[in-house]
């Protein structure tokens, strides 16, 4: 063996913190009238897998409807999977008893989107920040100075914490919910859209205090966001998903160099950049139609009916395949795996 | 002195807004939603405006289409083709609404009817402008829902807005907003509710609109991703007044506002890896009472007395089309973002406080 491929297997060799194995999630869909019978499931994740590294963040990416919330709940076990495993330091959290999970839940935290929503307008925000400890028992030890420390950690006034979320800003309520998610000392954080409701000028803040935190913690980051620029900018890896599957999976700087999978392709392409010159002259690749329902997927490749290359560039016989067939996500050949029959590398940015 | 832009014709302007303020009188205080916006707007361009929510994007254009609630106070000026709205009757305004000026919202439905076909909507928009028949008012919707490219036109007329995807109905309001040629189209957010793959497609139909329709378009957002890859012109708006105008490539390349610079470098991009975004400090002032002064005063890294004193107009420097309103624009010109903004620029005051204010 080489020295650097002894490289990428000693890096590959790490212990994940976290792994999804083959997660797959059905929401039943009822009929109208009196009876609602059901009539059918909504696919809504299908067969998902990831392992996530001590001090990583990996970008969990696509657009809205395909699964990438519930993948984030399913692993949180904030609702059961329909069917698949998630292993936390290699304890399985299917099989857990309560007891065990209560004290893992500590280890695995989550920063919702809408920091609107997402705090209880009644109470004021130390006592926001001390209930995961109060929950847990840790707060007559010392409670009340770790809601302060909690408060200046993530950017914002101790002296303010007797204030109400509605008295902050839409980026300080954002920071308000990282404090919490902090409380127990996690591990993982899953952060589901956590900028996602703020202006930029904010958002950036926003980011700089996650990475401050990663890097100050040790954390690790299972990040979810529609916004692949946001992704790029937070992700060592980033996974993209359509309706349901993870189509691509590739560390961040491949995945924009050489995206291989026609649906990364026509998402890398059609996000707008700020620099006039540049949207002038960029290569765009179109694609037509809109996300067919998860109740009713696609057989063989689910992008099949919005891709390109099946449209564009395919033969009759080269289709069948895609219609056929549901390709794996597996390495072709580019240095990560992609879920496409005739993936191919392709230069966008 | 008003701000103009020289390199306006004055033949070419088919809008002109002047010292346009718009006044909510509420139980908070008086809101001062638009506080003096100037442009002109010439056919054939794409005028895009951008800025954070609240900064006065809408509330402008609801001011030019005369659709503001009535409890609104409007003042200035806004004419059309030498028209003054502000001065029109109901009447006259619908007149105008339905044929000079169109409107393509967020929300589509606020444009759509539930309970009729989108053939019939569009075939209705043509009808009450023109004398033509139903049946060839029908047909020109055909066209039109062709033009936009929605797939099995003749099928989808027939559909009801409840039938269509989020991004289909969108087609259908920007083929309604070009039925009847308007000279000037406002898309307002068009494609904020809309995934990317469809809000690609949503700016290729609206470009396409604009061009068959020799339409301006002025084209609201606060993505500077999309307004760079639209806009020929750029307003960049901030509590309630435009604070940087100039082309696109002026706009982006050489900013002269420290806001303008300060949205650059808090922006994650697609292109490049960026190591650190510099936030700008701090939020957004509330638009109610306002102090004197910049408004941008207490988030500006540059900020010194008069900047609170007097609030800087709207000029030029050098290049005479490229507008900013800030007292030390020269100090901008020339620098990167992180020249001025610091990457840790925290927002530790609630919303309202004042700097050394402790509670407890
Ligand atoms: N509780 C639920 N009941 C029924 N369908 C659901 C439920 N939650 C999510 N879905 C459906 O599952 C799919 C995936 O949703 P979600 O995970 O929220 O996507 P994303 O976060 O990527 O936008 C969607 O079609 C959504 O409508
Ligand atoms: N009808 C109204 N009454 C009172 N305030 C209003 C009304 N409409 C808008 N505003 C206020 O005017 C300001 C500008 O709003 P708007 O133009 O909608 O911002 P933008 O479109 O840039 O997000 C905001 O502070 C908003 O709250
Ligand atoms: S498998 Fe076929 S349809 Fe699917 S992405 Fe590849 S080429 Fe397109
Ligand atoms: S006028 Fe003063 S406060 Fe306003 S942007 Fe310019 S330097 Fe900053
Ligand atoms: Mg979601
Ligand atoms: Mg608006």
């Amino acid at each position: 063996m080489t020295e650097t491929a002894l490289e990428v297997e000693s890096t590959t060799s790490r212990t994940p913190v976290l792994s999804a194995r083959d997660i797959v999630k059905h929401f039943p869909v009822h009929g109208g009238g009196l009876l609602r019978r059901r009539i059918g499931d909504v696919h809504a994740v299908c067969g998902v897998s990831f392992d996530l590294y001590p001090n990583e963040t990996l970008g969990l990416v696509g657009e809205s409807g395909c699964g990438k919330s519930t993948t984030a709940r399913v692993v949180l076990n904030l609702q059961p999977a329909t069917s698949g495993e998630v292993e936390f330091e290699g304890q399985n959290l299917n099989t857990l008893a309560r007891r065990e999970m209560r004290r893992l839940r500590r280890s695995l935290q989550i920063v919702f989107q809408d920091p609107y929503a997402s705090l209880d307008p009644r109470i004021p925000v130390n006592e926001i920040v001390a209930e995961p400890l109060r929950i847990h028992g840790l707060y007559e030890n010392g409670g009340k100075e770790r809601v302060r420390e909690l408060l200046a950690t993530v950017g914002l006034r101790p002296e303010h914490g007797n204030r109400f979320p509605h008295e902050f800003s839409g980026g300080q309520r954002q920071r308000i919910g990282v404090a919490r998610a902090l409380a127990l000392e996690p591990k993982v954080l899953v952060l589901d859209e956590p900028v996602s409701a703020l202006d930029v000028s904010i958002q950036a803040g926003v980011l700089n205090l996650l990475e401050d935190l990663q890097e100050n913690l040790g954390l690790s980051y299972l990040f979810v966001s529609h916004d692949l620029s946001v992704v790029r900018h937070v992700a060592d890896r980033i996974a993209v998903m359509y309706l349901g599957k993870i189509v691509e999976i590739a560390p961040a700087e491949q995945l924009f160099e050489q995206p291989a999978h026609p649906y990364t392709q026509a998402l890398i392409s059609a996000i707008p950049v700020p620099d006039p010159r540049k949207e002038r002259t960029r290569q765009r690749i179109v694609i037509t139609g809109d996300v067919p329902s998860p109740a009713n997927p696609p057989s063989g490749c689910r992008f099949r009916t919005r891709c390109p290359k099946f449209a564009n560039q395919l033969s009759d016989g080269q289709r069948t395949k895609c219609v056929d067939e549901v390709p794996e996500l597996i390495d072709r050949g580019h240095g990560h795996p992609s879920a496409c029959h005739y993936a191919e590398a392709a230069q966008l940015i | 002195m008003t701000p103009t832009d020289p390199t306006t014709t004055a033949g070419d302007t088919v809008l002109e807004v002047e010292d346009l303020t718009v006044q909510f009188p509420t139980d908070e205080g008086l809101v001062e939603a638009v506080r003096g916006v100037n442009y002109e707007l010439r056919r054939g361009e794409v005028l895009g405006i951008v800025g954070e929510s609240g900064s006065g994007k809408s509330v402008t254009s609801l001011a030019v289409m005369g659709l503001l609630p009535k409890t609104a106070r409007v003042s200035g000026s806004v004419r059309f083709n030498g028209n003054e709205l502000l001065e029109s009757t109901d009447k006259q305004l619908s007149r105008i609404r339905g044929r000079g000026i169109s409107m393509v919202f967020q929300d589509p439905m606020t444009s759509l009817n539930p309970v009729y076909t989108v053939g019939d909507q569009i075939a209705e928009t043509i009808l009450v402008h023109n004398d033509i028949s139903k049946k060839a008012a029908h047909k020109q919707a055909i066209e039109l829902l062709e033009t936009v490219h929605i797939p099995n036109p003749e099928q989808r007329a027939k559909s009801y807005p409840h039938e269509l995807s989020g991004g289909m109905r969108q087609r259908v309001v920007i083929a309604i907003a070009m039925a009847n040629q308007p000279d000037v189209i406002i898309a307002d957010e068009p494609t904020t509710a809309l995934d990317v793959t469809v809000q690609a497609q949503i700016l290729d139909a609206l470009r396409t609109a604009q061009k068959e329709t020799g339409a301006a378009m002025i084209l609201i957002t606060h993505d500077l991703g999309v307004i760079a890859g639209q806009a020929d012109r750029v307003m960049v708006m901030y509590a309630g007044k435009p604070v940087e105008k100039g082309t696109a490539d002026e706009v982006f390349y050489t900013p002269r506002m420290p806001y303008t610079l300060g949205l650059l470098g808090s922006l994650p991009r697609l292109d490049v890896k960026t190591e650190r975004l510099t936030p700008i400090a701090g939020s957004p002032p509330s638009v109610i009472n306002m102090p004197p002064g910049c408004p941008f005063s207490p988030r500006c890294p540059l900020s010194d007395d008069i900047c609170d004193q007097e609030e800087p107009d709207l000029e030029s420097g050098s290049d005479s089309g490229h507008l900013a309103a800030c007292h030390f624009s020269y100090r901008v010109e020339g620098h990167e973002p992180a020249d001025l903004f610091r990457p840790n620029a925290e927002d530790p005051l609630p919303a309202g406080a004042t700097e050394g204010e402790v509670i407890e």
